[in-house]
């Protein structure tokens, strides 16, 4: 038995069963980081060092009684653009480079009160700005399947670990997608909650009104334990929602028999790559074999979300990184004479290039002028959208689409283009536009044996319908037990 | 729609972003580009429609006004890139 092989709902049993322990399992996932992690490079931070300790003192814990959870010394990792006290958290910027929260993220508050252990901090696009984890400062992440792609983005890092059995799972964070497109990139299963589900207290604001934090992980059951870990209203946050509790996993039926699933037209046209159709048709088929009801439909609006989204986005990420100042915290230039000095400079050298380019683009669309030729237009196409998709739920339960036109791109090949790195994002941006729950699971491999991922999007606040779907997909097929990472 | 230099380096300084001359047409282009691409919404049928400033139509959220206080000043003034005296340190303004 390969422990770091195992998804946490197995590590969960072999702790109940006695058959391995806390300190065992974090052993397997140093061992396996201090191994693998010089071709993935998924970390800015690892936290190896003290995880030993860590999970020894867990167990002693555990054993006195004193730390009761069940999820007690199953390990972790976090994307860095959450807040850990006393630990870097970088959002892989130099701005950020040597920043230490003084307070933790609700939902690493989460994983810290369950007795869980943090095996270090993830890899990302700086500020979460990016589809491959190319625009990240430090290091460009590589995929397992095949070290010459990216892993996407921008929670690439967090994808990739979990492909790479670095981490048994992770927190990513999912603005336009940046949780679904690495998933389905690294052949794993990334979960975007509803808008308001998760609290975001302590996660570095992208864009306020699309960021929502979710579980990736290696499977959708997985996915249901993390979602009930981190899910719940937080007065600390104010859009997020006071909703009575679920156990997500309970949701898991493994039937689909009846549920009606929509399949957008929009979705499968031009620019989504003929082996990513095929592999969605495959599993429509299986749906129906299955007892599902499909039906071709229409969401008349895939043209206009991603601009819409593009707008949005980067006004509330031009406002957002607003407080990069040089003075408080982050990056201070060493060039500068006056206070205003320290702004300029500061910023310029702090932030990367794409940031830069979106911070530019997010002043434009509000700045006088173009405010209502761009920025109320998009919030026009924001309620249309909603409206779309309310129309498209009150005749299906989910509905499907590709994650992303194409598997895992080469490295290099988009980041000097950032109008074709931005087309990464056109399946999943209008899933944050309107707030609703997206999932993205493996669905196959194309001929070169890269991963293909298909999203299921639901109702607002439906997780479990949207997590019942993947289930009992996940289930008939077994991705995991056919294909694995090769590290190529 | 065609953006300028002179645009640019106001939009900048707006951003408090400083552009080197030889990073302005590259910027311009970016930007060009983006907002070629992003006029589509000008095509979107909204007539009539509201703006949506979020997700959830949740506004108003009301919590009642008592300070809490942030005790650990040590944690939040390490980060600090000058301090003294439990102060940020920041150049003469007058």
């Amino acid at each position: 038995m390969n422990i770091t092989d195992l998804t946490v709902h197995e590590l969960k049993e072999k702790l109940e069963k006695k058959e391995i322990t806390i300190s065992e399992i974090t052993k397997a996932y140093v061992d396996r980081i201090v191994d693998k992690e010089k071709d993935v490079k998924a970390f800015v931070t690892t936290l190896t060092d003290t995880a030993l300790a860590q999970a020894q003192e867990i167990e002693e814990k555990v054993k006195k009684g004193e730390v009761t959870s069940e999820y007690a010394g199953i390990p972790i990792g976090i994307k860095d653009n959450l807040c850990t006290k006393g630990v870097k958290t970088t959002c892989s910027s130099k701005m950020l480079e040597n920043f230490i929260a003084p307070y933790d993220a609700t939902v690493v508050e989460k994983i810290n009160s369950n007795g869980m252990i943090n095996l270090g901090k993830l890899n990302m696009d700086e500020f979460a700005m990016g589809a491959s984890t190319e625009y990240s400062a430090f290091k460009k992440t590589c995929n397992p399947w095949n070290l010459n792609k990216v892993p996407g983005g921008s929670s690439g890092g967090s994808a990739a670990a979990v492909a790479a059995g670095l981490v048994p799972w992770a927190l990513g964070s999912d603005t336009g997608g940046s949780i679904r497109q690495p998933s389905s990139f690294c052949g794993v299963v990334g979960l975007k909650p509803t808008y308001g589900l998760v609290s975001r207290y302590g996660l570095v604001a992208f864009a306020s009104s699309l960021d929502q934090i979710g579980p990736i992980t290696k499977d959708v059951k997985d996915s249901a334990m993390l979602l009930n870990i981190i899910a719940g209203h937080d007065e600390k946050d104010t859009t997020s929602i006071n909703i009575e509790k679920k156990d997500y996993v309970k949701a898991l039926k493994n039937d689909v028999k009846g549920l009606k699933i929509g399949v957008p037209k929009e979705y499968f046209g031009e620019g989504i790559n003929s082996e990513v159709k095929e592999a969605l048709e495959r599993a429509i088929e299986e749906y129906k074999s299955m007892g599902a009801i499909v039906e071709e439909c229409s969401v008349p609006i895939a043209d206009y979300a991603l601009a819409t989204y593009y707008i949005i986005a980067c006004a509330e990420a031009s406002s957002n990184l607003g407080r990069f100042d040089g003075i408080r915290y982050g990056y201070r230039t060493p060039n500068f004479e006056n206070l205003k000095d320290i702004f300029v400079n500061s910023r310029t050298e702090g932030f990367g290039a794409e940031v830069k380019r979106r911070i530019i683009l997010g002043t434009y669309v509000l700045s006088s002028g173009y405010y209502d030729a761009y920025y109320k237009k998009a919030q026009q196409v924001r309620t249309l959208v909603k409206k779309e998709f309310d129309k498209a739920f009150e005749k299906y339960d989910i509905l499907i689409t590709p994650t992303s036109p194409t598997v895992a791109f080469d490295i290099g090949v988009r980041s000097n283009n950032p109008l074709e790195m931005y087309l990464a994002d056109i399946c999943t941006v209008s899933v944050n536009i309107a707030g609703l729950p997206g999932i993205s699971i493996p669905c196959g491999v194309d001929k070169t044996g890269m991963p293909i991922g298909m999203q299921i999007i639901g109702k607002h606040f439906d997780e479990e319908t949207i997590l019942n779907a993947a289930y009992t997909y996940e289930q008939k097929i077994k991705f995991r037990e056919k294909y694995k990472p090769e590290f190529k | 729609m065609e953006v300028s230099p002179q645009e640019i380096l106001h939009i900048a300084k707006l951003a408090k972003l400083k552009l080197k001359d030889e990073e302005i047409p590259e910027y311009i282009k970016n930007l060009q580009d983006i907002l070629n691409f992003a006029n589509v919404v000008n095509e979107a049928p909204i007539e009539g429609l509201d703006t949506a400033i979020g997700a959830i139509d949740n506004y108003n959220v009301f919590r009642k006004d008592e300070i809490k206080v942030f005790e650990d000043n040590e944690a939040l003034l390490q980060n600090a890139p000058e301090q003294e005296d439990n102060m940020f340190k920041i150049p003469k303004v007058i």
